[in-house]
Formats: C-alpha cells, structure tokens, sequence
C-alpha cells in the first residue's frame, strides 16, 4: 500500500512518529543511481586488472603487468605492483634515462672538460645543488660557506684535506674525523698564552714577541709536540687534516670574527685548550661514485666563482 | 510503501551495532588477509644467514620512547614510498620488514620536516645534538622546534626491562629464558642475541650509552643519548647493496 502525504501528494516511507511527523521517500535520481552501478562495474574491471582479493595465503594477481631487469640483466614479467613499476620507472622512464646519460657524460669525461663544457656544468649545478642541498648544506650550509669552528668552508682555496678532486673525492667517499688532541692538562694558563701568541705570529697576527719566541720553542718541542701534525713550518699536514697555521685563513679559532686583540689571542687559546674532534660523515653507502664526482665538480665550479 | 529500515531508525541500539559491522568490513577486508599473505613480511637475511632487521636494543628502545613522548612523528614519517622522487631523495623505500618490531609503527604520511627512515649516519652525532638543542644553530631556515631538555634530562631506564616485557608481550623477540635466548642466537646471531636479553638489560644500556657517548657528556646517561642513538640506526640494518631489488619485487 502507498501512503502519501495528504498536503504535498509525495509518497511517504509509512513511518510516522510524534503522531503526525512523516518520513517523505524521494528515490535517488536516476542519473546518480546509473553512476553509483558505473563505479561498480569498475571496480569489477579493476579487479580483474590490477591485484585485488586475498585467497587464502596469496591473493587474485590481475592480469596486468610489468616487465624489468634483475641485477644480472635478465628479464623479468611480474603481476602489476609498485615495486616493480619503480624498478622500470627507473630502468627506463624517459626522465630516469635523460638523467642518467648525463650522468654517464659526467662519468667519463674528466674535470678539466667538465669545466670547459656549459653543458655538463649546468647540469652538475642543477643536480648537484639537489644533492648537496639533501646531504651537505645542513652541515655546510647551503651557499657551501660553512659555519666558522663547526664545518669547514668548502668555497675558499683552503683545504684541510686537500683541493685536488681526487683528494675531494676521498674525503666524500671514506668521511673525515678531524682530531687535534686537547692541551687543557698538558699546558698551564701561561703556556698556553706562549703557544697561542707564537700561532698567531705565524700567519702575521699581532702578537707580544718574548711570549711567541717561548711559545715558538713548545710547539717544537715534545710536550707541545705540534709539529707533528702542523709540521715544522706549520702548514699543515693533509694527511691528518691538520690545519695551515701560517696562512689568514681560520677554520676553527674564530680569528676574523674577534674584535680585540684580547678576543684573538682566547679564541686560539680555547681550540688548544680544548682540541679539536668533529665528523665528516662517509658517502660512499648513500652516493654514487658518478654522485660524488657530480658534487666534487659542483664544488670546485663554486670555488672557481661558478653560481 | 512500508519500508524495512523503520527497524534500525526507531532503536538507536541496533543502529550501532549494524554501523559498526558496515564499517569494519573496509577494515576486515583490507588488514585481515594481510596476515595471513605470506610475503607480507619480506625475509631479509644477511649473508651468514641471520635476520637483517632485528629489534631495538634498551637504549635505541628508550631513544624511541622519547620519540613519540615528543611528538616528532607529527612531522616527521618513517616510510619511504617506492616512487623515483622518493628514491632520489632519501634512498631505498622501506620495506615492511623494517617495521615489524615497531609497535606503534612511525609510518606516518605528514611530513613538515623530511621523513627520517634512513637518517641514520646522514649526520654526525654531534649534528643531532646541536640540532635537536635548538635547529636554527645548524639549520638557519628551520622551523623544527627546540628540545634542550633532552640533554638536561638524566635517561630513566628503571623500568626498561618492563618496558621490554611488554614489547615480548605483543611479540617482539626479546627474551627471558635461555631457551628464548638460543633462538634468538640462531635468528640473529650472538651478538645481536645478546642485547636483546631482558635480564640484562640494564647494564647493556649503561654500557652502549657510555661506549658511544652521543651526547658529548662522557659523566651522564642523558635522554639525548638514547635519542640520537635511535636516529642513528634508522634505516641502517638492510644493506641494500648486497641484495638485488627482484627479490623484494618478488615479495609483492
Ligand atoms: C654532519 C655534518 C656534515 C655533513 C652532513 C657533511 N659534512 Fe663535510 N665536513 C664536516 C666536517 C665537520 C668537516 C671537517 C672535518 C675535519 O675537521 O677535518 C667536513 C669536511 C669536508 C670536506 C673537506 C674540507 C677540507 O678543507 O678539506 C669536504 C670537501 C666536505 N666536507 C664536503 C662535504 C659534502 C660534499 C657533503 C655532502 C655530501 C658533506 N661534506 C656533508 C661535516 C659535514
Ligand atoms: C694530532 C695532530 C695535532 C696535533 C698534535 C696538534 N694539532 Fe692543531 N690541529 C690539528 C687538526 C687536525 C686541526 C684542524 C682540525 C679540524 O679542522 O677539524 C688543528 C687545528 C689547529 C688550530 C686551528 C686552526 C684554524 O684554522 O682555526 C690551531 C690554532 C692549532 N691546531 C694549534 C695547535 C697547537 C698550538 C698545537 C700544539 C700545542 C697543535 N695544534 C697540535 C691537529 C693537531
Ligand atoms: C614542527 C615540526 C617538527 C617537529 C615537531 C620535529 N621536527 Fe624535525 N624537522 C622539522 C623540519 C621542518 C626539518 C627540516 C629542517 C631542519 O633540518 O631542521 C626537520 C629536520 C629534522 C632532522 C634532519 C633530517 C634530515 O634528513 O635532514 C631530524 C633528524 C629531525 N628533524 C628529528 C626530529 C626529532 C627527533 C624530533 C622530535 C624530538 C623532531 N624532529 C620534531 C620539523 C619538525
């Protein structure tokens, strides 16, 4: 039996409650309905396609599917999934090849054509910025300029390890552990001030004389011992990363930043009394060799005054 | 026109329960059969055979707990999509057999900072420091907040072992007896093994803490030794060098 509501003439569900208040039954239009049964067969469709229902310890796999390489080269067809479409996005996606022919180029062709070819250099500066941007710069910094005592400046001429891009390579590949040990128990106030007035006269700082020709005779001598690692001129020994001490270039006192004297002479002062042992983590796990010569190139255009 | 539905208006109880049956079946359906699809779980091995991926140690375990105690997963995901922009970017994409012993997992899908799964050896220990004291000293751009409490705070581990209990309890393999104890040498090695015994539980955090001192403060155990020792070991079990990606394929 149809009821209708006596005013408006729509059919009603038959429910009423509070005595008179009546539950109206529109139909869902037609046009929604007919979209409703589309998404349905849809998903059947999809079904049928891509995986989709459990059975038991496996599931129904579709029958679409993808084709990709093994590590040997040999070729493989899977049910369609995400993994393996990542696998031949990379194997062969348009973007994935154009990049990696560059990076091909780039791993053939040697520094001093990297750097004549505007080519590769825009390409080293746009993928090494991505690179050096993810893993360097929040150490670094992003313009490459380090933080004064904490990560060297990777930009000026001075290097604790050396410019050449083979020695730059090594430092990416294997990491650095700079380690200078700390004279707070070796020295007493007045040797250190002796040691540190002779440091600064090396590189042409203002320094009180008598105290550097003492200080002078520590850093040759056993106790000090600091020409073990920063040499008898104290240039400085690449292999231990030890620093130049004769130029004006200061990686960890924060000389150029001081503005007395005083300032100048405590800041060396505390990197002897305190030494020195901070990490330049190892890339080799995490970058590519092709990677690495990307970013050493990188380096060495910024350094040359490239962007 | 009587219709049927007159029945689930008119009693609110049965309108629960029905509600609640319609909308556990999108669940039961999509989780359930997960349990039971073998591969869901990869097997990921090393080349003498041991598990890859194993369970935290104590102190990684109580890194963890700081971890969601402060709410990083409300920035930060552990969960590496298998696209090419996320591969570039932060490297090989998570495999479901690197969050088994996570309970609850970090997945995550918001992600203000940068997802954490492999940051483990990306910094020193040092940088962690320094950046989770105040992420501006390292990071000038950074909107990351300030956590110095972590290093004032002395680590309490009293209850480690407890905490290990319970993890056992929802089927993480740390062991109480020596029966557990040699299953777990076989499963993950002797090393390993020996770390994940509840008993001594206590003196292996003492001694990771004290070995590795990733705080910089040789005299104290510090909630930020705990923490960076977690971030450290993020992604870091599976060498994925050693293993050709068809055989995670395979697993799908
Ligand atoms: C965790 C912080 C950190 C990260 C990240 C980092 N570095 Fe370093 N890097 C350092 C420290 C610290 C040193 C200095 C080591 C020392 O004292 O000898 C250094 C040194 C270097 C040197 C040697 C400088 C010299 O004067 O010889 C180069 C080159 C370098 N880093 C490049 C990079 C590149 C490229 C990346 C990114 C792939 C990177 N670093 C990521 C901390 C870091
Ligand atoms: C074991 C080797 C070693 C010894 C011994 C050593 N140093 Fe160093 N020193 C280093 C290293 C390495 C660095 C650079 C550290 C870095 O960049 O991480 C350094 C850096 C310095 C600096 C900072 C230079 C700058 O550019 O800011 C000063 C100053 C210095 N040393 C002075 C001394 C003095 C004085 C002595 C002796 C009392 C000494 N060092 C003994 C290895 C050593
Ligand atoms: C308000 C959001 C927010 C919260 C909460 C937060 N972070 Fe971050 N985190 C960021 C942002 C943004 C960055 C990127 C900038 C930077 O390096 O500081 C970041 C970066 C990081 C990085 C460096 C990642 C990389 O690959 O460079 C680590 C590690 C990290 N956070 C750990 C933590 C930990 C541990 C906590 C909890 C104690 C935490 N974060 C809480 C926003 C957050």
């Amino acid at each position: 039996m149809i009821e209708k509501d006596p005013i408006t003439g729509v059919e009603t569900t038959g429910h009423v409650w509070d005595d008179n208040i009546q539950e109206f039954h529109n139909p869902l239009p037609r046009w929604w309905l007919w979209t409703f049964y589309a998404t349905v067969v849809f998903a059947i469709i999809y079904w049928v396609i891509y995986p989709s229902w459990p059975v038991g310890s496996t599931f129904i796999k579709g029958i679409n599917t993808i084709t990709y390489q093994t590590d040997a080269g040999e070729e493989v067809t899977s049910h369609w999934n995400t993994r393996a479409l990542l696998a031949r996005d990379m194997q062969t996606g348009k973007s994935a090849m154009a990049q990696k022919a560059y990076l091909n180029e780039i791993a053939a062709t040697s520094y001093d054509d990297i750097a004549k070819d505007a080519d590769k250099l825009a390409f080293v500066e746009s993928y090494g910025n991505g690179v050096f941007g993810e893993y360097c710069a929040a150490c670094h910094q992003s313009g490459a300029g380090g933080v004064v005592g904490e990560y060297p400046n990777l930009i000026d001429d001075d290097w604790l390890w050396g410019g050449a891009p083979h020695e730059i390579e090594t430092t990416l590949k294997i990491g650095r552990i700079g380690f200078m040990p700390a004279y707070e128990e070796t020295f007493n106030d007045a040797q250190l001030t002796q040691v540190a007035n002779y440091v600064l006269s090396m590189s042409g700082e203002k320094s009180d004389p008598a105290l550097a020709a003492a200080g002078e005779e520590i850093f040759h001598g056993q106790t000090g011992g600091c020409h073990y690692c920063h040499t008898n001129e104290g240039t400085g020994l690449k292999s231990q990363g030890a620093a130049n001490l004769t130029d004006k270039i200061w990686t960890i006192a924060d000389v150029r930043g001081a503005e007395t004297d005083e300032q100048r002479l405590e800041r060396v002062k505390s990197v002897i009394h305190n030494g020195v042992n901070r990490v330049m983590p190892a890339w080799s796990s995490r970058l590519s060799d092709t990677e690495i010569k990307v970013l050493t190139a990188y380096l060495l255009n910024k350094r040359a005054g490239g962007q | 026109m009587k219709l049927k539905h007159e029945i689930f208006e008119t009693n609110i109880g049965l309108l629960i329960i029905f509600t609640m049956i319609a909308i556990s079946i999108g669940g039961l359906v999509e989780i359930t059969p997960l349990f039971y699809i073998n591969d869901t779980v990869e097997d990921v091995r090393r080349a003498d055979g041991t598990q890859a991926v194993r369970p935290y140690t104590p102190l990684e375990q109580r890194g963890r707990d700081i971890y969601t105690r402060e709410g990083c997963y409300n920035c930060h995901s552990q969960m590496i999509r298998p696209f090419r922009d996320e591969a570039l970017r932060y490297g090989h994409y998570s495999l479901a057999a690197e969050s088994q012993y996570d309970h609850p997992f970090q997945w995550g899908s918001k992600r203000t900072g940068p997802d954490l799964a492999r940051v483990g050896g990306k910094y020193s220990d040092t940088w962690h420091v320094k950046h989770l004291v105040r992420p501006k000293s390292v990071v000038p751009e950074s909107i990351m907040p300030n956590y110095p409490w972590l290093l004032e705070n002395d680590l309490d581990y009293s209850d480690i072992q407890a905490r290990m209990e319970a993890l056992k309890k929802v089927g993480v393999p740390y062991s109480l007896t020596q029966e557990e104890y040699d299953s777990n040498v076989k499963q993950f090695g002797k090393a390993v093994a020996d770390k994940l015994d509840i008993t001594r539980a206590d003196e292996n955090l003492v001694s990771e803490a004290q070995d590795n001192n990733r705080d910089g403060i040789p005299s104290r155990i510090t909630e930020m030794d705990a923490l960076v020792a977690y971030l450290q070991m993020l992604g870091t079990l599976i060498d994925f060098k050693a293993h050709d990606e068809h055989e995670f394929i395979k697993a799908r």
